[in-house]
């Protein structure tokens, strides 16, 4: 077998860190930070889903065929949304 | 089941064609689940753009939607969905470890967080209904916020129900396969050689914990500022 | 690499291994299944050869007369959707691929065999379920199915009809998920990336692009289906809502789409260029870099699709850009299969006529490419019979040129018969001219302005519609005779050897047609593809 194992008290920590950072979101988005409580709220859900990703879908340990996989759709997935948002934000600019 | 070894070799049950072994099986069961994963990453994305676009041009009325959402199902629920992540790793684990029969605890606790979830998901949608706050069923809302357009604020919740009726419609997709996978554990079918199935559901269902996670922001805390 | 064997009819082989209806419905072997696909998706595209049949008999006459407008809007939609979900795509990667792809990297069958299955039932469901959106009264959008007109306005079978395209989609979904974990993780020993035949590198990329593409155009159908039901939905202007981006939506997709249905075809042209003239690839890594480079691009460039629909000029120009860089990889494959020919032992058999011709057409398609992708061009261009031309001289001078010859090539190799020679060229010399005859005017009539999807025109226009009318009926009888000869070849044809054109390979290297589990021992690689220079051995035996 050539998995890895990963200890249990790392998943512990991973789902403390988890609802730590939930916790953290929500009370943040009563703070007036103007145009950055988008960004925090992003940057706080990229740093859980990364979590997610390496330990609980065990990424971190995984053959690199795996995470070239991952970063491909996350690469495509964000073309899709910066192409189209390209548009939208130049529409009004001068020609 | 044919197997795929030269002959005189005794070759396990759950070896299909066209493998050599359990390893190379499981490999590519492997691969084969977080391609399909990418898969669902797409569609979602397509909603994730959608829901882009309009929250960039139509902030205010977003922001004014967003705030009738409800703050505490919403948060509830993810910290559910991650206390359901944990229990599905550990039973994992615990298939990994050969330990065949203690996934099915495991994964009935998932089960009961997932149903928790979906539960708590059809109160809040009542809830919705009640407020006449669903597109198409008697829609109603109004404002005096400025910037504030009711159309667009129409547009926030067709998002919402759509993104989040079709997250609960994998979330349902996800139970029955942890049902599959709880049953077949109790069979003793999941051993320290074999048990590839198990951990490829449990893939699945922490995709499916990644999207909420993205959602709960982008739909419930778009700002909770007191005005 | 065996030496060219004897003709004898294998005693036991995939086919005659099981018989029965059952046998075949609930097979799990990838050759059956591609067989099926083949049956199919030949259905299809007679179906779909239908409707471009009474779409040119209603060009005739500038009145238009044949078909009522409204009539005249759900053929060429339907046509469109036939022909795009249910025949280009699956056609080479579904039929050929599935067949040949596991031969190829030396494994017994497929990855995921019932997922394989599963997609032809997908494709089945999806197939039946359009054509009865076609019975009950068809549907009038366009293949595009722009809102706000498919979501409100349309009286048409828009739904039934998207639900049957989202059937076809998964079905990719699956054969991409097949091919891509096969290629990756079943390949012989001995078998390196950098061994692996051409055909394996386009259909990888395919399958990269099936992946990643699809589930967009699944949800933007799927967004269009909630808001004709519930009558709301996220693209109504009423709303707020912006009908271009179901376009953004709709292009993510359907672009990349079009790599879908051409590098397969790429892919069959290297196998029968290498084969029919005796030589190894010229540039081996450059192909195959540009297949994948072909993907990546792909998805660079929808909005050139929109140029016209209100998208910012910025990002308009940045689409264009984007579309000329796209260009390159495809023009380095034709670069690549020309010094190939250069100087190789050229054999002019039907599989090669038809790589001469997808050569051709598929050039002079994607250089009128490059016209409509520069703004200024495209404004005067869009929606004319120009960008009807450009793409029908990709999907059918080209793919389906090559699905043809790549039904030649293999034809020996599924069925261990040879399909008779003569017919065989006088078919694809008929196709040829049928085509070229159909759709170069149109390249004349979106010059002189000719709008695309109209169902009556200007009377200048009349001569080059009743030309290109002239083509598509000879066209049809290029396409009808391969139907007729190939199945007649099944019974009567000449037996085949294993390897009939002295192919390097590997599909080759078992028997015409194969045992279910394709190769008696697992082989080995040890040479690169193509190596025809270390084997003066290997001959034509046809």
């Amino acid at each position: 077998m050539t998995e890895h194992v990963v200890p249990k008290k790392i998943y512990i920590a991973v789902w403390a860190t988890l609802l730590l950072m939930t916790l953290v979101t929500t009370l943040v988005a009563f703070v007036d930070l103007g145009r950055f409580n988008t960004v925090v709220a992003l940057a706080i859900a990229t740093f859980k889903a990364s979590l997610v990703v390496l330990f609980f879908m065990g990424a971190k340990y995984a053959p690199r065929l795996t995470r070239v996989a991952i970063i491909c759709g996350i690469f495509f997935l964000a073309l899709l949304l910066a192409f189209s948002m390209v548009d939208y934000l130049s529409r009004l600019w001068p020609a | 089941m044919s197997h795929s070894t030269e002959a005189g070799a005794v070759t396990h049950p759950a070896l299909q064609t066209p493998y050599r072994d359990l390893d190379q099986q499981r490999e590519t069961a492997t691969l084969g689940m977080f391609v399909f994963l990418l898969t669902e990453l797409m569609m979602f994305g397509g909603l994730f753009c959608a829901y882009l676009v309009y929250r960039t041009l139509y902030f205010p009325s977003f922001l004014e939607a967003s705030r009738h959402m409800d703050l505490t199902i919403g948060a509830v629920n993810t910290a559910v969905l991650i206390c359901s992540s944990l229990t599905m790793a550990l039973g994992v684990q615990a298939a990994q470890q050969g330990r065949g029969k203690t996934v099915v605890p495991y994964m009935v606790v998932t089960l009961l967080f997932g149903c928790a979830f979906l539960g708590l998901k059809a109160v809040e949608y009542y809830h919705h209904w009640h407020a006449h706050e669903v597109p198409g069923f008697g829609f109603e809302f109004t404002s005096s916020v400025p910037g504030v357009d009711v159309g667009k604020v129409q547009l926030f919740f067709v998002l919402y129900f759509i993104m989040t009726g079709l997250h609960a419609l994998h979330m349902l997709i996800g139970i029955g396969l942890v049902t599959w996978i709880t049953i077949c554990a109790s069979k003793g079918r999941y051993t320290r050689a074999y048990h590839n199935p198990v951990e490829n559901v449990g893939l699945y269902w922490h995709f499916v914990d990644l999207v909420w996670i993205y959602l709960f922001p982008l739909l419930y805390l778009i700002s909770r500022m007191h005005l | 690499m065996s030496a060219p064997s004897v003709a004898v009819e294998p005693r036991e082989h995939y086919l005659n291994v099981d018989y029965g209806i059952r046998s075949w419905l609930l097979t799990t072997d990838h050759k059956r299944i591609g067989i099926l696909y083949m049956i199919s998706i030949t259905v299809m595209f007679f179906i779909g050869g239908f409707f471009a049949t009474l779409i040119r008999l209603n060009l005739m006459t500038p009145a238009g007369d044949l078909v009522s407008a409204d009539t005249y809007n759900k053929l060429f939609t339907m046509h469109g959707i036939v022909m795009v979900f249910f025949f280009l795509i699956p056609s080479v990667p579904a039929v050929i691929g599935n067949f040949v792809l596991p031969m190829m990297v030396g494994a017994r069958d497929m990855a995921f065999p019932k997922i394989n299955l599963l997609s032809w039932y997908m494709y089945v469901i999806g197939a039946a379920i359009t054509l009865y959106s076609i019975i009950v009264g068809g549907v009038d959008t366009g293949w595009t199915f722009y809102t706000p007109f498919s979501t409100t306005y349309s009286n048409t079978y828009v739904f039934s009809s998207i639900v049957g395209i989202l059937f076809a989609g998964f079905s990719s979904i699956f054969t991409g998920l097949n091919f891509i974990a096969t290629i990756h993780k079943l390949r012989a020993p001995g078998l390196t990336w950098r061994r692996m035949q051409l055909f394996l590198w386009s259909n990888y990329a395919t399958a990269v692009i099936m992946i990643l593409g699809t589930p967009v155009v699944a949800i933007a159908l799927i967004l269009v289906a909630v808001e004709r039901v519930w009558h709301i939905g996220i693209f109504n202007p009423a709303l707020g809502g912006d009908p271009v981006l179901f376009q953004h939506l709709f292009w993510f997709y359907s672009h990349p789409a079009v790599y879908v249905m051409v590098l397969p075809a790429m892919g069959v042209i290297s196998e029968l260029v290498t084969t029919f003239s005796r030589k190894r690839i010229f540039g081996y890594e450059f192909v195959a870099a540009a297949s994948i480079a072909i993907a990546v691009f792909g998805f660079l460039v929808w909005g050139h699709h929109m140029f016209v629909a209100g998208i910012s000029i910025y990002s308009a120009l940045l689409f264009s850009i984007m579309s000329y860089l796209v260009a390159i990889p495809s023009a380095v494959k034709v670069f690549n299969w020309t010094a190939t020919l250069y100087k190789g032992a050229i054999s002019y058999r039907t599989p090669m006529l038809y790589a001469f011709g997808f050569i051709g057409l598929f050039t002079m398609g994607g250089l009128t490419g490059l016209f409509v992708a520069a703004l200024g061009v495209d404004i005067h261009v869009t929606d004319t019979y120009f960008v009807v031309a450009h793409f029908h001289y990709i999907m059918v001078g080209g793919t389906v040129m090559a699905y043809l010859g790549a039904i030649h090539y293999w034809w020996p190799k599924m069925f261990g018969r040879m399909y008779p020679e003569g017919w065989a060229k006088l078919s694809a010399g008929i196709i040829f001219i049928g085509f070229n005859v159909t759709f170069f005017p149109q390249f004349l009539l979106g010059y002189l302005g000719m709008p695309r999807r109209y169902h009556a025109y200007a009377s200048e226009f009349q001569v080059l519609n009743v030309m290109s009318t002239a083509g598509a009926s000879i066209l049809a009888v290029g396409y009808l005779l391969p139907l007729i000869y190939l199945i007649w070849s099944l019974r009567y044809g000449e037996i085949a050897p294993a390897n009939p054109w002295g192919s390097t390979g590997l599909e080759w290297q078992t028997t015409s047609p194969p045992p279910t589990h394709n190769f008696e021992e697992t082989p080995t690689v040890t040479e690169e593809a193509y190596s025809y220079d270390k084997h003066p051995e290997m001959e034509f035996v046809a």
